[in-house]
């Protein structure tokens, strides 16, 4: 590239240790950007003099990584506005080093046909923070009843398909849905909980549940979906992922698919490795998810199951709920907690405790769910669009709800010590998130 | 503390949320206490005035009677002002929540808030919202401590002492708080406490609570001092827990077959109300040699004055220490 072609648009960060799991690239090196997409990556543009109209910016040894895809989050727009909106969302996301959402299609209006994928995702190319991709819902209305139409929803940009937080229960409609979805070769998402053994569960069952008089949700209703599901994914060729895995058999059954050769993918939420049912302590209705935290052994098994490679990716699940929905007594209290700002200083922990290399904890959170979804993007690589942020792994923080960017601030990580901080966030070239502002 | 040393240890607490994570010596501490106001309300003058120019509410947003009118008279023996406040269901649902019902109420400077609510956790949430001290008068299926204590002196008294001792709860465990009071409270004084249901009427990993678990009541009533048998909260249980009541109380009521496998002199005990031909036979919970039902109703009493009267005095001590 000849100096003299620069553009004033070219950015060069140097002195950046690069991490790129997808091309295992963990170096001293510097990354060129040419407006919006990468230009040029690699030591040789380590220190390197700054080229004429180009902006020069020392990393000053810190990480620079592929901006973060969360998989699983719920925005709150259209409908709940008051829980949080796609800026808001946005903000926090950008805080966090999230680039890239895929959010959940429980909205109101549910997003079911082309003009809410079209909705979310024209909103969100405005607001110029995260780039946000929606979920198409599986059935019509989320009802559970009828496949909604998800060859035109793929069309309009819908990358995967889901009930959210709804269970596809019915195991005809589910049957029908991955072998119609096979037919496009779509994906289908199954938030795995048995919806009847569940019933009126606040918290996993258990002795703390029994303790506190809280009527629990049994691990099986986990783990029957998921046999079940994957037998039904077997009999239909259907591709089918698990949201947010919470249990060790869940996890084995899994493990055994895969080992199989059939198409099944996973993934895993913080919460699920970085706490266990005793968050929930005295009724801390922050610490009330949908799946409900588990006993300690399930807490290892996930880790294992992230570990060996089981589990494909992790999803914040983020899912804002107002003070109105949680100051309340913990079985009338919402479930939910929001991630966004936590997926990277959570997933870091797995390095920082010794279980993941850095490689493979980032891997987690970007190439794996990318490739997952079939998305451009994850990976730092000449001629792809520039999403990347630049993250100090070792300096700590204190998560506290009140600075969350979130709308909404129920963390289950509320008050927790965390390693890891997110220092700029760039989207498509352009500076979105500047923790020095 | 500038106490005198001799001092036994005492319930310094600002609440009374629960039975669990209390001492033995708290809880002995409030058992001695409410010796001397059994023996008060006994007399024909039963009126103190310990409690002159203090306010209790009691909160209730579940029906109740006993336990409603229990804590009335309590406050009233000690001379305490004391008001009821039903919250139905309905005018919850017009939209105020638990905390803005405990924030109006919070304003009116009450010195004791008696809360009952039926869902587990909402007593402790209300607490962190008031000034006042707050007793459990029944969350959910998580704790009645006043009923636990009650039955612990109506066993103290009848048999001399709690340790060693071995207790039988049997029935609806799993939607019971007063189960759950009673085997922390048995548990920490030492003695050994069994559970006899059917297993639908089980919580999950019961048995991790410290207790012994039986399916049959011949075998779990083998050689027990006493036998604490629960209302069947069929208000509480939405699908199939058993097949019928006939069945249930074959298997599960308590009857004289029954109940000839425990000690000779094994006490009846009841938490009321009772279904009669349910849990428990209807002539057994009339015998007043064995079932001591109607001594519970009187504890209930003494124990609640003696609460009143230590928390209102925490109160003072700990508002004198916060400033």
């Amino acid at each position: 590239m000849a100096p003299s072609n620069e553009s004033p648009t070219h950015r060069l960060y140097t002195n950046a240790r690069i991490i790129d799991p997808a091309s295992g690239r963990d170096e001293l090196a510097g990354i060129l950007c040419n407006g919006e997409i990468v230009a040029d990556i690699g030591a040789h543009l380590n220190n390197g003099k700054p080229r004429a109209n180009s902006k020069l910016i020392d990393c000053q040894g810190l990480c620079l990584v592929p901006g973060l895809i969360d998989m699983r989050a719920h925005l709150g727009e259209p409908g709940e506005e008051h829980k949080e909106t796609l800026e808001t969302a946005g903000r926090s996301a950008v805080a966090g080093g999230v680039t890239t959402i895929i959010c959940l299609p429980n909205t109101q209006p549910v997003i079911d046909d082309m003009s809410g994928v079209e909705f979310v995702a024209r909103r969100a190319r405005k607001l110029g923070l995260s780039k946000v991709y929606p979920y198409g819902a599986v059935s019509k209305n989320l009802e559970g009843r009828e496949i909604a139409e998800l060859g035109m929803l793929k069309e309009a940009g819908a990358v995967a398909f889901t009930d959210g937080f709804h269970t596809i229960a019915d195991i005809q409609l589910m049957r029908r849905t991955l072998s119609y979805a096979s037919t496009f070769g779509l994906l289908i998402v199954q938030h795995p909980e048995e919806p009847n053994l569940a019933r009126d569960g606040v918290m996993n069952a258990g002795e703390t549940a029994t303790r506190l008089g809280l009527t629990g949700i049994p691990r099986e209703a986990e783990i029957i979906i998921v046999e079940r599901d994957i037998r039904l994914a077997e009999l239909t060729g259907g591709r089918l992922h698990f949201a947010h895995l919470s249990t060790s058999d869940a996890i084995d059954a899994v493990r055994q698919a895969k080992a199989r050769g059939l198409a099944i993918t996973c993934d895993t939420s913080p919460p699920y490795f970085a706490l266990n049912e005793l968050a929930i302590g005295d009724y801390r209705t922050f610490a009330k998810l949908s799946p409900p935290l588990r006993a300690e052994s399930d807490r290892q098994a996930v880790i294992e199951g992230l570990k060996d490679g089981t589990i494909d990716a992790i999803a914040s699940d983020h899912c804002p709920q107002d003070e109105e929905s949680k100051r309340l007594p913990f079985s009338e209290a919402a479930p939910g907690g929001v991630g966004l700002e936590t997926l990277l200083p959570i997933t870091l922990e797995l390095y920082h405790n010794g279980h993941l290399t850095l490689l493979q904890a980032f891997d987690l959170v970007t190439r794996r769910p990318a490739e997952l979804l079939g998305l451009e993007t994850g990976r730092l690589e000449t001629g792809r669009r520039a999403d990347f942020t630049i993250v100090d792994i070792e300096r700590g923080w204190k998560v506290e709800d009140k600075t969350l960017k979130s709308k909404s601030k129920n963390s289950p990580f509320d008050g927790r010590p965390v390693q890891g901080r997110v220092l700029k966030t760039v989207i498509d070239g352009r500076l979105v998130f500047d923790a020095t502002d | 503390m500038n106490e005198d040393e001799q001092t036994p240890p005492r319930y310094l607490r600002r609440h009374l949320l629960g039975i669990e994570g209390l001492s033995p010596e708290e809880i002995t501490s409030l058992l001695d206490r409410s010796e001397t106001y059994v023996l008060q309300n006994r007399q024909v003058n039963k009126k103190k005035s310990i409690l002159s120019g203090r306010t209790i509410i009691n909160l209730f947003f579940e029906d109740s009677t006993r336990t409603r009118t229990s804590f009335e008279l309590a406050g009233k023996r000690l001379g305490g002002d004391v008001i009821n406040m039903s919250v139905s269901t309905s005018s919850v649902k017009k939209g105020e929540t638990l905390i803005d019902t405990a924030m109006t109420l919070n304003a009116m400077h009450p010195d004791v808030l008696v809360v009952r609510h039926h869902e587990s956790g909402a007593v402790s949430l209300l607490s962190e919202k008031v000034n006042c001290a707050v007793i459990n008068g029944g969350d959910g299926a998580h704790e009645h401590p006043t009923q636990a204590l009650l039955d612990a002196l109506t066993i103290r008294r009848r048999l001399g002492r709690l340790g060693g001792l071995v207790i039988a709860i049997c029935g609806d465990i799993l939607h019971s708080r007063v189960a759950r009071s009673n085997i922390h409270l048995l548990n920490t004084m030492g003695a050994r406490v069994r559970l006899i249901a059917p297993n639908t009427l089980l919580p999950a990993e019961v048995e991790r609570l410290g207790v012994e678990v039986f399916q049959d009541m011949a075998e779990g009533l083998k050689g027990v001092d006493i036998v604490m048998m629960l209302r069947l909260q069929r208000e509480r249980m939405q699908g199939n827990f058993f097949p019928s009541i006939r069945e249930y109380f074959k298997f599960f009521g308590l009857d004289e077959a029954k109940l000839s496998n425990a000690k000779d002199n094994a006490l009846i005990m009841h938490p009321g109300p009772m279904n009669r031909g349910v849990e428990i036979d209807s002539d057994l919970a009339d015998d007043f040699g064995r079932s001591v039902i109607r001594e519970q109703v009187e504890m209930g009493v003494a124990v609640r004055m003696a609460c009143l009267e230590v928390l209102t005095a925490n109160l003072d001590a700990l508002d004198t220490r916060n400033l």
